[in-house]
C-alpha cells in the first residue's frame, strides 16, 4: 500500500528538535551532570532519527543514529560528558541541519564532513572498533529463511503461559495468524483445564494446542507469528516431513515410534504396553495360551480370505460407451416382456418341462435385469462437484460469499436420471445464488452470518431419491408471488392460495421476481424449465420457504426409469399397475365394510383409518364389482391410501412404455406395460391420483360450504 | 463497527504517520501527545489498543504501560510499544511492564498493519 504522506510535516518538526538540541547542548556544558538534559538531548535525535527514517530521509537516519548510538553511551554514565563530545554533537546538529537543507533543495550536505564527526564520536567511545551498528531489523518484516523449496508440514506446540491474557495477548489470533500461511490442523489439549469450575479462573489461558501447519513458508515465518510471546509460551516448532524422512522407503510410522520420537512417551513404557494383546491376556490369567493361539489363527485366516477377496475386487473395471448400456437395458426390457408371456404360455399349456424352463428363465431374466439396473446407476457424487465450480464462479460474478456444503453423494441413481437431472439442478442453484443468499452487507444487516450456505443433499427414501436445495438466503415471499402472478394474468385476483400452492407459482413460465434481470436469473425461464425436467422424470417438486430464513426445493426422483417391479390388479377387466415400492398390504373389503361406514370411504385397519380411493368409480369402469374387493394399502405422501380393486393378481416386473403424445395429459398414468399374453396394463401414478381426488373434495367442500 | 487506536507519540511526524495509516486501514485514530496526556485520555475513554513511544517527555511509555495495565479497563487490551534496534532491553521493560508487542522503528505502513492484526485482530 502506498500512503503519501507530506514531508514538510517532518522537516519542520526536525528544525524544531534541531534548535531544541542546540539550546539543551549548550545547557549540558554549563551543567554536564544533569540527566534530565542529557534525556532531553537522547529524545530529540532518538526522533529525528525515528521519523526520519519512516519519511524517506535514510541519510538522516542513518547519521543520527550513529550519533545517538555514542551518546546512549553517555546516557547511560559509560563516557562522560565532554566539552569534545559537545562539540561534535553540536557540528552533528549542524550537519543533519545541511543534510536536511540538501533534501529541501539547498546545496549537497558535504559528506566529508559527515564521517569526519562520526569517527571523531566512535574515538570517544571505549574499546571502539568502527563497525557499523547491525542492521535494523523489524518484528513483522523478516525475511524467511529459504528451505528447500516446496510446501512442509511443520509441527508446532504451542503451550501459552497461564498469564499470557495479561499482555493483552489474544492466541486465537495468533492461529489465525498460521491459517494464513498456510493450511491447518490443529488439536486443542484442555489436560490444564482444573477439575472443579471452582478453580477455573477466568483470566488464565488453560489450553493448549499443537498444530500441524502444512506451508510454502519456513520455519521463521512461523517463528515469527509467536514473536511477541516468545517469553509468554512454551513453543516447539519442528518439521515433520524432512525430505529424507519421506524418502525413507520401509512401512508408515507407527504410532509408538511417533510418540516416543515427540517425547510423550517413555520407550520402556512403551514396550511394556506394547506387548500382544494376548500375551498380557494370558499373563493376567484371563484366558489360557491355546485359545489365545486359536484365535489368533482366526484372526490370521480370515484375513487372508480378506486380502484374496480384495484382489479379486479389485479385478479391472471396464469403461463402456453409455449407449452400448441403454441397449443392453432396452433388450432386458424386452426380454422381461417375452419372459412374461413364456409363463403365461407354459401355464396354459400346463407342460411340466415348459414350466420348468419358464421357471429358470423367470429367474435369470430377475437377475439380468437387476444386475443391468445396476451396472446404470452412478452416485450422485460427481454431479455434486459440478455444482461446487458453478457455486464458486457465480457467487464471484455476484460479490456474494456463497459456501456450499454436500450431503449424501455416495447415493445412487440411474444413469438417465442424473443425466436428466443436470440442468434443473443447475437452475434451482443458479436461482438460490441469485435470488436466496443475500449480499454480505444485506445479510449482516439481518443479523445473519455473511457467508451464505447453499446445501445439496441426496438420500433414499423408499423407490425414490430425495435431492434437496437448501440455501439460507431470504426466503420466497408469498405475497410478493401472488401480486406478481396477479399481475402477469396468471392468478386470478380473487385467488386463494396457501403459502405452498404460492410457492409452486415460480415454477410457471415466464415468472420472474427480480427486479433487475442478471446475467445469472432473472428472466423467467428456468423454473418452468425445471418443472418440465421433472415431470418427464416422474418425480415431483416440493418447496418449503420462510421468509427471510431460507428455501428448501426437494426434488423427489425415482431410481429408475426403465422397469419396476409392480402389483398387478384387475379390475373387470382391465389390468392395472400400482408400483411395488409403495405398496403395504392388501385387504379384503366386503360389502359389511362399506355399509358399516355409512359409505364414507374409509376402513379400520386395525385400529388406524385408511381413506380409499375405488379405481372403479375413478376411472367409470363398467359392470358391477364382487361380493369381496380387494384394498391395496400404499403409502403415498407419507400418508396411508388404499386404492380398491376387483382382484390383485401378483407380483409384476414391469417394463414401463411412454404413453405417447396422445395421452400425455392423462397425468393419473405415469406409463402402460404390456402384460405377458399381449393384454395392455396402464400404470397408476399413485400421488396424483390421490391429489386430483383431494382438489375434487376441495372443490365439492367448497361448493357445499 | 470500527475500532479505536491510541497513537501516543512526543513526534507529531510520527503520530502523523502513524494515524494516517491507521485510518486508512479504517481504524479510528485517537492522539496522545506524551505519556502523561495519554494516561489522562484513556483513563476518561478507553480504546481497542494503544500504540506507544518509549522516549517521551512528562511520563515514558513503559510508565504508561504499567499505569494502564493497573486499570480495570485495560488489563487485556493490546499495548504496542513503538522501541528501536538499539533498545534490545527497553524491549525486556516493556514487555514485563506488560506491553503485548512491539514494532521497530523504522517501519513501513504495512508493518504497522501486520503488527496491529496479530494483537487486535
Amino acid at each position: 500500500m502506498a500512503v503519501e504522506i507530506d514531508t514538510s510535516a517532518f522537516t519542520e518538526e526536525a528544525y524544531e528538535l534541531l534548535s531544541e538540541l542546540e539550546d539543551s547542548l549548550l545547557e549540558l556544558e554549563e551543567s554536564p551532570e544533569d540527566q534530565e538534559l542529557i534525556g532531553r538531548v537522547f529524545r530529540a535525535m532518538h526522533t529525528i532519527k525515528g521519523s526520519g527514517a519512516m519519511f524517506g530521509f535514510d541519510d538522516v537516519a542513518e547519521f543520527t543514529h550513529n550519533v545517538e548510538t555514542v551518546f546512549d553511551l553517555a546516557r547511560n554514565g559509560t563516557i562522560p560528558i565532554t566539552k569534545d563530545l559537545i562539540d561534535l554533537t553540536l557540528g552533528a546538529r549542524d550537519q543533519i541541519r545541511a543534510m536536511l537543507d540538501a533534501a529541501a533543495g539547498g546545496n549537497a550536505a558535504d559528506g566529508a564532513n559527515a564521517a569526519r564527526i562520526i569517527a571523531g564520536l566512535r574515538a570517544l567511545t571505549p574499546g571502539a572498533d568502527g563497525s557499523p551498528p547491525a542492521a535494523a531489523k523489524s518484528a513483522a518484516g523478516k525475511p524467511a529463511e529459504k528451505e528447500d523449496a516446496g510446501p512442509h508440514t511443520f509441527r508446532i506446540r504451542f503451550k501459552p503461559h497461564g498469564d499470557i491474557f495479561a499482555n493483552g495477548t489474544n492466541p486465537i489470533l495468533l492461529l489465525d495468524e498460521l491459517r494464513e500461511l498456510g493450511d491447518v490442523r490443529l488439536i486443542p489439549f484442555l489436560d490444564d483445564l482444573p477439575h472443579s469450575l471452582a478453580e477455573i479462573d477466568p483470566e488464565r489461558c488453560y489450553v493448549s494446542w499443537e498444530i500441524f501447519l502444512t506451508t510454502e513458508q519456513g520455519e521463521n515465518a512461523i517463528q515469527d507469528v509467536f514473536i511477541f510471546v516468545e517469553d509468554e509460551c512454551d513453543l516447539n516448532v519442528r518439521m515433520v516431513d524432512r525430505s529424507e524422512a519421506l524418502a525413507e522407503d520401509g512401512p508408515d510410522k507407527r504410532l509408538g515410534d511417533i510418540l516416543v520420537e515427540r517425547g510423550d512417551v517413555d520407550p520402556e513404557v512403551l514396550e511394556e504396553v506394547m506387548q500382544p494383546l494376548g500375551e498380557r491376556l494370558v499373563r493376567s490369567g484371563l484366558v489360557n495360551k491355546g485359545k489365545v493361539e486359536a484365535a489368533l489363527t482366526e484372526q490370521q485366516i480370515i484375513k487372508e480370505k480378506r486380502e484374496s477377496k480384495k484382489q479379486q475386487a479389485a479385478a479391472q473395471s471396464v469403461k463402456v460407451p453409455s449407449d452400448k448400456l441403454d441397449h443392453l437395458v432396452d433388450l432386458v426390457g424386452e426380454l422381461v416382456t417375452v419372459q412374461a408371456r413364456l409363463n403365461q404360455t407354459s401355464a396354459t399349456l400346463n407342460d411340466h418341462d415348459l414350466q420348468l424352463i419358464a421357471e429358470e428363465v423367470e429367474r435369470l431374466t430377475g437377475e439380468l435385469r437387476d444386475n443391468t439396473m445396476s451396472i446404470r446407476m452412478l452416485a450422485i457424487g460427481s454431479t455434486f462437484n459440478k455444482f461446487k465450480r458453478l457455486v464458486r464462479d457465480l457467487s464471484k460474478e455476484l460479490g456474494k460469499q456463497i459456501e456450499m456444503t454436500t450431503a449424501g453423494a455416495e447415493t445412487e441413481l440411474d444413469k438417465t436420471v442424473i443425466d436428466q437431472l443436470n440442468d434443473p439442478l443447475i437452475h434451482i442453484i443458479r436461482n438460490s445464488i441469485d435470488h436466496g443468499i443475500e449480499p454480505p452487507d444485506g445479510r449482516s444487516a439481518a443479523g445473519k452470518p455473511s457467508v451464505g450456505r447453499i446445501h445439496l443433499s441426496a438420500e433414499h427414501s423408499g423407490a425414490n431419491v430425495l435431492i434437496k436445495v437448501t440455501d439460507d438466503g431470504r426466503g420466497l415471499d408469498a405475497e410478493k408471488l401472488k401480486r406478481k402472478a396477479i399481475e402477469k394474468g396468471q392468478l386470478a385476483p380473487d385467488a386463494e392460495l396457501t403459502d405452498k400452492e404460492a410457492f409452486q407459482l415460480i415454477f410457471g413460465a415466464g415468472f420472474s421476481t427480480a427486479e433487475k434481470i442478471t446475467n445469472v436469473s432473472g428472466r423467467g425461464v428456468g423454473m418452468d424449465v425445471v418443472r418440465k425436467s421433472i415431470d418427464a422424470l416422474r418425480g415431483a417438486i416440493d418447496v418449503q420457504s420462510e421468509l427471510g430464513q431460507g428455501t428448501t426445493i426437494t426434488l423427489k426422483l425415482p431410481l429408475t426409469l426403465a422397469i419396476i417391479e409392480g402389483l398387478l390388479v384387475k379390475i373387470q377387466s382391465e389390468f392395472f399397475v400400482l408400483p411395488l415400492a409403495a405398496v403395504e398390504e392388501c385387504v379384503e373389503l366386503t360389502r359389511e365394510d362399506v355399509s358399516a361406514t355409512h359409505g364414507r370411504h374409509v376402513i379400520n385397519v386395525r385400529g388406524s383409518i385408511v381413506p380409499y380411493i375405488r379405481i372403479r368409480d375413478r376411472f367409470e369402469v363398467e359392470g358391477d364389482p364382487p361380493e369381496v374387493e380387494q384394498i391395496v394399502i400404499a403409502e403415498v405422501d407419507e400418508k396411508r391410501v388404499g386404492f380398491v380393486v376387483d382382484d390383485v393378481i401378483g407380483q409384476h416386473q414391469t417394463v414401463i412404455k411412454g404413453l405417447g403424445k396422445t395421452f400425455q395429459n392423462s397425468e393419473e398414468f405415469s406409463g402402460a406395460t404390456i402384460l405377458g399374453d399381449g393384454t395392455v396394463a396402464l400404470i397408476l401414478d399413485l400421488q396424483k391420483m390421490v391429489r386430483f381426488v383431494e382438489d375434487q373434495e376441495h372443490v365439492e367442500a367448497g361448493i357445499s360450504g | 463497527m470500527a475500532k479505536t487506536i491510541m497513537t501516543v507519540d512526543d513526534s507529531s511526524s510520527v503520530r502523523q504517520m502513524v494515524g494516517l495509516t491507521l485510518k486508512g486501514a479504517g481504524y479510528n485514530v485517537v492522539e496522545g501527545v506524551d505519556g502523561q496526556d495519554a494516561l489522562n485520555k484513556l483513563k476518561a475513554n478507553p480504546v481497542d489498543m494503544v500504540i506507544t513511544d518509549l522516549n517521551m517527555p512528562n511520563m515514558d511509555g513503559i510508565t504508561l504501560i504499567r499505569e494502564l495495565r493497573a486499570l480495570p479497563a485495560f488489563k487485556f487490551t493490546p499495548i504496542v510499544m513503538l522501541t528501536t534496534e538499539s533498545q534490545a532491553n527497553r524491549k525486556a521493560d516493556g514487555k514485563s511492564a506488560g506491553a503485548t508487542g512491539w514494532i521497530v522503528k523504522p517501519f513501513k505502513p504495512a508493518q504497522l498493519l501486520g503488527v496491529i492484526k496479530k494483537v487486535l485482530g
